[in-house]
């Protein structure tokens, strides 16, 4: 049950920024807390995959932008073209198909958001392994550049066609009905629901994460970081773990693009951009890199602070300068080396195998 | 395709095989003393070539590159002096994050005093219309420039590490580090001397190829994608098989605009990397022996 | 039938013949040493019976099966640990985590299991960290279950990637220079464990240096020189083999 405890804590935080945001009359933080929450999802992923299993991605924006261009291409994508095609009609007596008019009264049909969002999310699982396969069994800088490669070829795919709207990326996505009375959108009426739609996901994700990390599998992927050769020796199948855990951050990174796309309306190409994807290894490396709380507090500061605009036009460049600084100064983050010594200083005496631990990093 | 078109794409994939050939050799030189992949690299190309714009108003053209070359070569040797020399033993891991992030710095810098707009320095010779007939195709004097620079670069490089006794030192270095430590040889001012150098032709390829590419904030990323590319294809640490490698992209990457839509010319570059490291990760020429020994 | 049989095994590196034709049989639960100068290829013939190298040419069989060519995790899974000539301990995480990682092939507990930590997980769990305490106990180290491994003291280590491999619960355990780096008074400590270790019913093969070890405890040697096998038989018979003083004395 003490586990539960940072949980419990985090839930109050949550409840209680929502009701200061209402009590003060400064809703629209809400926006932004919104949207953190949805890239600390894809951020935790990472963070397993890069802190805790010691494979890099330079890529994950790809997986963000599969999961959410897919969605908003499905839900807005006219299908009325093809309604007499047998896939369509399959899909149309499934219920997978919506049939409504478009603001100029024009005939339209496309995929369900929910139908869209499985869909979406389960290619970026396919992709994930088809990618991972022989990806992961790249090591340091070649794996590093792999994935930044993958991550260019998804962006240069959604900026040259037009299915994904090029440049201008795609709008006007309707809102993703999850359950009736509940739905993930942009509308200033549901804000607070959707504060808490995200924050809901995020403290599931959290949780699924934290239970993996504290077991038999966590364990087994921590020993693939700490040596390969001795891991495979005690029978862990690194290969497939390797595997296993890049496509689970996937799936979380694909969730996450599916939900703030519906809840931002749109997307464009700047989602899918390399400079995303070494935002979020930025973001897990300042977290302490196998530290998921860290992480996840790091994931939503800094993109609050950003979406807020604080950084105004050093936005990269400020993320570029915590790469470098916690790299050179505190490779194992921010939050793990304060806290370490604020163990030391509230228990000075603490024990003596503890401090020798220490003394050795 | 008539002869006449055929060597015009022959012509412009040398031109920019040449650019990814220095490039590459950028990532040989700098991985050969330290073990470390500078993912900066194409900003030096970047660095070169505005800087040397910057200067024109002020110097004839010569002199701008030359003095371009030179700031670059600084940056490079204070890039690796302030961020780099004194960490002890970084993890593979630690240093690609380092030198990403100071990619990105290196381009913010740039966009904060270059701004957004695409600039270029004048020909060398002539304007951009001038041209003259090689085998029956009209080919800018330019791109005779870059393949002639380029060509000149390696050329003296090579004798550069063959002949001259910091050559030897630093492929000492390159060849077993603590051998070469224990021979007397200052093995961190070789490191700093292999990042001055990879900048320093960074910086020129940057300044030749600017009239015909014009130059930009953001085309280091790019750029450090085909380089790598063009040194894993040659096997990394190989100078001289990169230059193949570099021309091999090139050309295939011209071609293709005949076949493919001009905005998948990138993915070529991608697409052979991603497979060259799938299939052969020592290279097309390395061999997989001497891959292994190396630190991955 | 014996527990593992070498036979006319073969690893080129190049123009090198690091092992060459090289057969031999380890008897279950006994102890048997492979020995022999620098470079005569021990750590190859290790590396080739943990799949962490493919032969050339050859067979390993253990129980019978062949096992030359499998992946190093499939062949833990057959029965057989292993510990390192230069320690390979997990970093970042405890010792006690260390052991629990070797119960790896002892557990099932997948991805979907780990992440909503179902009941029968969480059962599992605590039976992983009762076996890697009882291990940490048996080789004394207890008292730094909660230490981060690569910061005790070199004897320490070692004994929890003892304890690592023995957690396995392993029918044959390959020791690579268990006394490298050791004292007198270690070194015989050591000894005595893998003695105790053969009395759990675990058959021992060891590469080692230390004559004196390696006479003590084992029932048979094996010795190496130049990737060949050059002798095997019994410690006093190897003793007073001629082309083995050869070896070791010069001529």
């Amino acid at each position: 049950m003490k586990k539960m405890l940072p949980f419990v804590l985090l839930l109050v935080v949550v409840v209680a920024i929502q009701l200061l945001t209402a009590w003060t009359d400064t809703r629209y933080y809400l926006t932004q807390m919104t949207m953190s929450a949805y890239y600390a999802l894809l951020i935790i992923g990472l963070c397993v995959v890069m802190g805790y299993a010691g494979q890099i991605s330079i890529g994950h924006a790809g997986f963000f932008a599969i999961g959410g261009y897919l969605s908003a291409a499905l839900t807005t994508r006219n299908l009325i073209a093809y309604k007499d095609t047998a896939l369509v009609r399959v899909l149309d007596a499934t219920g997978l198909i919506v049939a409504g008019e478009d603001i100029y009264g024009e005939a339209l049909m496309a995929v369900t958001p929910w139908a869209a969002c499985i869909l979406a999310v389960l290619t970026a699982a396919v992709i994930a392994l088809i990618l991972g396969i022989p990806v992961l069994k790249l090591k340091g800088h070649y794996l590093a550049m792999a994935t930044l490669g993958f991550g260019i070829i998804i962006y240069r795919i959604v900026l040259a066609s037009a299915y994904f709207g090029e440049a201008d990326g795609i709008s006007e996505v309707p809102a993703f009905q999850l359950l009736p009375g509940l739905a993930v959108s942009g509308d200033f009426g549901a804000r607070v629901s959707n504060y808490y739609i995200a924050w809901g996901l995020l403290l599931f994700g959290m949780l699924l994460m934290k239970n993996l990390i504290d077991s038999r599998v966590g364990r087994a992927l921590r020993s693939i970081h700490g040596s390969e050769e001795a891991a495979e020796s005690v029978g862990v199948d690194t290969a497939r773990f390797k595997l296993q855990v890049f496509v689970i951050s996937a799936v979380f990174a694909a969730v996450a693009g599916v939900f703030l796309t519906h809840y931002n309306g749109g997307i464009g190409p700047s989602e899918a951009s390399v400079m995303k994807s070494v935002r979020y290894v930025a973001i897990v490396a300042v977290g302490g890199m196998a530290h998921l709380w860290g992480a996840l507090f790091m994931g939503i500061a800094l993109n609050f602070l950003s979406l807020r605009g604080v950084f105004g036009s050093y936005d990269d460049a400020v993320f570029g300068v915590i790469l470098i600084v916690i790299m050179l100064f505190a490779p194992n983050g921010i939050l793990s080396l304060d806290w370490r010594a604020y163990r030391r200083r509230l228990f000075p005496r603490g024990r003596a195998a503890e401090t020798a631990g220490e003394g050795n990093r | 395709m008539t002869v006449e078109l055929f060597i015009q794409y022959l012509f412009a994939g040398i031109t920019y095989g040449a650019i990814y050939a220095i490039v590459g050799i950028g990532f040989n030189i700098i991985y050969n003393t330290t073990g470390i992949i500078n993912f900066a690299q194409g900003e030096f190309v970047m660095l070169g070539g505005m800087i040397a714009i910057s200067l024109m108003p002020f110097l004839p053209l010569s002199l701008a590159i030359a003095l371009a070359v030179v700031i670059t070569m600084i940056c490079g040797a204070l890039v690796e002096m302030v961020f780099i020399r004194w960490l002890d033993s970084p993890g593979v891991l630690r240093m690609i994050i380092i030198t990403i992030g100071l990619s990105i710095l290196i381009r913010e810098v740039a966009l904060h005093i270059w701004g957004e707009s695409i600039r270029s320095l004048p020909y060398f010779v002539g304007d951009e219309i001038t041209t003259v007939a090689v085998l029956g195709a009209r080919i800018s004097p330019q791109v005779l420039w870059v393949i002639g620079v380029c060509g000149l670069m390696v050329l003296v490089l090579s004798i550069f590490f063959k002949a001259t006794s910091i050559g030897r030192q630093m492929r000492a270095c390159a060849a077993n580090r603590k051998a070469a430590i224990l021979c007397g040889i200052n093995t961190r001012n070789m490191v700093t001397l292999s990042f001055m150098l990879s900048a320093g032709i960074g910086a020129l390829a940057g300044c030749v190829m600017s009239p015909i590419t014009s130059t930009e904030y953001d085309i280091g990323t790019g750029l450090a994608i085909k380089g790598f590319t063009v040194a894993i294809l040659g096997g990394l640490g190989n100078s001289m098989a990169a230059v193949g490698a570099g021309l091999l992209l090139g050309i295939l990457e011209a071609f293709s605009i005949s076949v493919m839509p001009l905005a998948f010319k990138d993915a070529i570059a991608i697409t052979i990397l991603l497979m060259i490291l799938f299939v052969r990760p020592h290279g097309l020429f390395g061999s997989s022996t001497a891959a292994g020994l190396k630190e991955f | 039938m014996s527990l593992l049989a070498v036979t006319e095994l073969h690893k080129k590196f190049g123009g090198l013949h690091a092992v060459n034709d090289v057969s031999f049989n380890v008897e279950s639960g006994s102890i048997k040493a492979v020995i022999g100068p620098n470079g005569a290829g021990k750590t190859t013939l290790f590396n080739l019976i943990t799949g962490a190298l493919k032969a050339s040419a050859g067979q390993v069989q253990f129980k019978g099966r062949d096992i030359q060519g499998r992946k190093t995790h499939q062949i833990a899974a057959c029965g057989i640990a292993r510990t390192f000539q230069n320690i390979k301990l997990f970093h970042d995480m405890t010792a006690l985590e260390n052991v629990m990682v070797g119960r790896h092939l002892r557990s099932r507990a997948g991805f979907m299991a780990a992440m909503f930590n179902l009941p029968w997980t969480r059962r599992e769990e605590r039976a992983i960290r009762d076996k890697a305490m009882e291990l940490l106990a048996l080789l004394e180290i207890a008292d730094f279950a909660d230490v981060d491994a690569t910061s005790l003291a070199f004897g320490q280590q070692r004994a929890v990637e003892f304890a690592r491999a023995l957690a396995l619960e392993p029918e044959l355990l390959l020791l690579d220079e268990p006394a490298a780096g050791l004292n007198i008074h270690e070194t015989a400590d050591i000894g005595r464990l893998i003695t105790r270790i053969r009395g759990l019913g675990i058959t021992v093969l060891l590469v080692e240096h230390d004559m004196s070890l390696v006479m003590d405890i084992s029932d048979e040697i094996v010795v190496l020189s130049f990737g060949e096998k050059i002798a095997e038989g019994v410690p006093a018979a190897i003793q007073n083999n001629s082309e083995v003083i050869r070896v070791y004395l010069g001529d």
